[in-house]
């Protein structure tokens, strides 16, 4: 499999790795993809009282196109408010690392870790 | 001094060694001739070597040179096996068993036979790897015509007993067909003493060419086939076909090589074999697939749990190895004979094979053992898997939101 | 070891040295599985997708219409056996001259229910246009006719014959094994379903041929397991063989019409001489390959005419090299009408790159003396 060069930069150089404290003020945590299938993304965002997303961390067990597309999305998030964030769409993840056909599902996984991590969010201080 | 990247994939093909490649060279030069030449030198002299060969490879597996076919591969041998002893003896019976662990040129032979109106019998394997003689007994039919059980597996070296096969067969006249492709070189065998019908055999995964190999059809007692590819009548009328001189004098030294060296090289290779597993298994959750008693030295398939088997293959380019076989490598699913070990498709995933052959050294071993320990650290250090287990949770217990 | 001159080139011809050199690297570091996805399997991968790329353009064809094999014979296996596995048992006709390695899988057909027709010749070995006509009418499904004769080198007119049969519903195959390196091969222009080349008989390696296939005709691999050659040929790849069979192409493609030329004017000078030494030539009114004269010498048994032309130094054939173990006078002869004991005494001279004008003036020599011998042997047995 020929990695896209941006792909292999996320893959040696992942950005933001790690996580927060669960009790951390703001963060929430959306996990999404399963073992079976050969990918786990956990993507935690840590948002202000603005609604601005002022951090993210990941962790991800997945290929090298899964763990790229999650260490970009840590990126592109942050600073975004939540429903900015909700905007972010697989085929944009998809062509900023050039990912080839069998590898667009990790894009979908990390477009869906949006979501669930948002959705935590709401869940959390909607109620 | 290490070259890169680290040859440790000798199972999906070794190299051609030096010995083989200087006795092909002159077959690629002045000496020429089509084998099936019979009006001038040439084509005697390449029938003559193509005759020496046969010897060498029936010598190696304890066979008769009468009983070697020449075919262009391991995988056209177990298709003209499987297809042609089913095809001939389809009066007897339609009924053909094998093992869910087999190559999937046996198995996708199978298929095309069920299609043809065949049953077929595709039988577990232990935990181990290999397969329960009783859970062999049972599927047997009074129909069944027809039995193949590779000899060595590709993805996990173990050994299936063979001979005990052979013996059920033979009491009720089954043919039984081998794939023997992963065997040579590495196991002892005698043709002379295993009750096996027909044998395939690959020069390219014992120190030959690629594009060479050859069925083994047992004579006393004698079995019949039907040919899969007709022609000009070659190779007793079973394989019609120009026959390639170089590359069968090439498999013939490689398997006399084999013959003479095998010994002392399974000692050699069973040293580094043991090094590069207790280098290995130092590592936090690794597991060991398959037997490690009944399994050739060459051959460790270790699962890396809670890292990715894709992400890790990337993570360790400087070493050529694989996950799963090389002909599934280009897909994603998890390896089939790991699933069949009952190996949960996360171990499955994060698989890798790691076959030792004639050219590896220790100085590789330690490299490789070493790559994998920091590798390994630092995929687990990204692992929301890791982080979780370490954490005490019980994966099995989590629902995961499947894509 | 002695080396007689080689006047055999379409049974195999000796590797182009160049070729040579392209493979020994694949031999000796460059060993990986094609299907590896490490370092050393991409290299391999990389070599079959260039060499594919060369044989496509030898031939007119698009890359992904070539389908690798272990040679000629297995890929005249493959395309008819692979067509008439997907079709219900109908027509199959196969013209009268076919390389037993069509033939014999047409027969094998008939064994499971399909109808064989053999298409007939004419007596310069061409496809009778009347039978031809019939063979139409009868509707086939799957047509075979070879694009040049091993023994004769009589060509026949694929790209017509291809047209009819396809506007009969047809699908049309040709073996161009003998063809190929000797005259211009096009795949579009020939308009054919499939066509089957091989590496050996151009200068490339025993071990390597082609199929290459209209991508919207489907076949039955025979050989089933890893799916490599898009699922129509399982079995780790010859990359040595193949990347040679890719440099033998374009080798074949580079000397062009230019080696046509002077083979036919060697060929030309051959034939002269055969005829001042009584020699009868087959097929002299037929469009023929320019290397290859296929001739019997009345009176004179071919077998031991070829034996003693060895002795002489000359390497020749009395027929297809298949067939050489064979007493039986050629089968393509006897479907030309010619008398049994005339086709007994065929003697067939091919020629290639490295074929001199001194080769065949001393074949003629050596020819002349052993005819006038073998002659005055026969008159004293009389």
């Amino acid at each position: 499999m020929a990695y896209s060069e941006k792909v292999l930069d996320h893959y040696e150089n992942p950005r933001n790795v790690g996580s927060f404290g669960k009790d951390e003020e703001g963060v929430a945590t959306g996990m999404v993809g399963a073992p079976a299938c050969g990918d786990v993304m956990k993507l935690q965002i840590k948002v202000g009282k603005d609604g601005v997303i002022e951090d993210a961390k990941f962790k991800t067990y997945g290929c090298g196109s899964a763990i790229a597309s999650s260490s970009l999305v840590t990126e592109w998030v942050k600073g975004k408010t939540i429903n900015q964030a909700l905007e972010i769409k697989n085929t944009e993840i998809a062509e900023e690392l050039a990912l080839p056909p069998v590898k667009i599902h990790c894009s979908i996984l990390a477009e869906d870790a949006i979501k669930a991590a948002v959705a935590d969010y709401k869940k959390k201080h909607e109620a | 001094m290490l070259k890169f990247p680290i040859y440790l994939d000798y199972s999906a093909t070794t190299p051609v060694d030096p010995r083989v490649a200087a006795k092909m060279i002159p077959w690629l030069t002045e000496q020429f001739g089509n084998p099936a030449s019979r009006s001038h030198a040439y084509g005697w002299d390449a029938e003559k070597a193509v005759e020496e060969a046969r010897a060498q490879v029936a010598a190696l597996v304890g066979a008769d040179a009468k009983e070697i076919i020449w075919t262009s591969g391991a995988t056209e041998s177990n298709n003209l096996a499987i297809k042609g002893a089913a095809r001939f003896y389809e009066g007897k019976g339609k009924h053909i068993v094998t093992v869910k662990t087999e190559h999937k040129a046996v198995l996708d032979t199978f298929r095309e036979l069920e299609r043809e109106g065949f049953e077929a019998t595709y039988l577990d394997v232990q935990e181990n790897g290999l397969i329960d003689l009783d859970v062999l007994r049972a599927a047997l039919r009074p129909d069944t015509v027809l039995v193949s059980v590779m000899f060595v597996n590709n993805e996990i070296g173990v050994i299936q007993p063979i001979a005990e096969i052979g013996e059920i067969c033979r009491e009720k006249g089954i043919v039984f067909h081998v794939d023997a492709a992963q065997a040579t070189g590495k196991v002892d065998i005698d043709l002379g003493a295993l009750k096996v019908d027909l044998m395939s055999f690959s020069a390219h995964k014992t120190y030959g060419p690629k594009g060479i190999g050859a069925l083994y059809v047992r004579r006393k007692p004698r079995v019949r086939l039907e040919a899969q590819m007709h022609g000009g009548g070659h190779e007793r009328g079973l394989r019609s076909g120009t026959l390639a001189t170089h590359q069968i004098v090439g498999m013939g030294e490689a398997f006399r090589i084999a013959r003479e060296e095998m010994a002392a090289e399974n000692v050699r290779i069973r040293a580094l074999r043991d090094r590069l597993l207790n280098g290995l298994t130092s590592i936090e959750a690794t597991y060991v697939n398959g037997d490690l008693e009944h399994r050739v030295p060459h051959n460790l398939n270790i699962s890396f749990a809670y890292v990715e088997g894709e992400s890790l293959i990337m993570a360790i380019k400087d070493v050529a190895v694989s996950s799963g076989s090389a002909c599934t490598s280009a897909s994603l699913e998890p390896s089939y004979v790991l699933r069949a070990l009952g190996r949960n498709d996360e171990l499955a995933h994060s698989s890798i094979r790691f076959t030792i052959g004639r050219f590896t050294t220790e100085e590789e071993i330690d490299y490789t053992v070493e790559l994998l320990r920091s590798k390994i650290g630092k995929l687990r250090e990204l692992s929301p898997l890791w982080e979780m287990v370490q954490e005490g949770v019980d994966l099995d217990t989590v629902q995961w939101a499947a894509h | 070891m002695f080396a007689p001159t080689y006047l055999d080139w379409n049974a195999t011809t000796p590797l182009d040295p160049a070729v040579r050199e392209a493979m020994l690297p694949w031999l000796d570091a460059r060993y990986g599985n094609a299907s590896s996805r490490h370092e050393y399997g991409r290299q391999a991968r990389a070599a079959i997708d260039e060499a594919r790329a060369r044989v496509a353009a030898a031939l007119g064809a698009h890359a992904t219409e070539v389908v690798f094999t272990s040679g000629g014979s297995e890929a005249n296996n493959l395309f008819v056996k692979g067509a008439a596995a997907l079709k219900k048992p109908a027509l199959i006709a196969v013209s009268a001259i076919e390389h037993p390695c069509v033939r014999e899988p047409a027969r094998q057909l008939a064994r499971q229910g399909w109808t064989l027709r053999e298409i007939a010749v004419d007596a310069q070995g061409r496809i009778d246009a009347e039978d031809w006509r019939a063979v139409l009418a009868g509707r086939p499904a799957l047509v075979s006719v070879m694009l040049a004769n091993n023994e004769t080198g009589v060509l026949q007119d694929v790209a017509a014959l291809a047209a009819e049969a396809r506007a009969a519903g047809a699908l049309f195959h040709t073996d161009a094994v003998q063809a190929l390196g000797k005259m211009a091969v096009d795949f579009r222009t020939l308009g054919v379903h499939g066509l089957t080349v091989s590496a050996h008989k151009i200068g490339g390696p025993l071990g390597a041929g082609a199929l290459v296939l209209d991508k919207r005709v489907e076949l039955a691999p025979l050989i089933a397991g890893g799916g490599q050659e898009r699922g129509l040929r399982s079995g780790t790849e010859n990359v040595a063989a193949i990347v040679g069979f890719g440099v033998a192409c374009e080798r074949a493609l580079a000397r062009g019409a230019a080696e046509a030329e002077r083979l036919a004017a060697l060929r030309d000078e051959l034939e002269r001489g055969l005829a001042a030494h009584g020699a009868k030539l087959f097929s002299a009114g037929a469009p023929r390959l320019p290397n290859t004269s296929f001739f019997a010498v009345e009176g004179i048994d071919g077998e031991t005419l070829v034996g003693r032309l060895d002795r002489a130094g000359f390497a020749c054939a009395s027929g297809s090299a298949c067939s050489s173990a064979d007493p039986r006078p050629s089968g393509v002869l006897l479907a030309m009408g010619v008398e049994p004991v005339l086709a007994r005494g065929a003697v067939r001279v091919s020629l290639g790159r490295d074929s001199t004008a001194e080769d065949v003036r001393g074949f003629l020599g050596a020819l002349g003396r052993l005819v006038d011998e073998l002659k005055n042997l026969t008159a004293m047995a009389v």
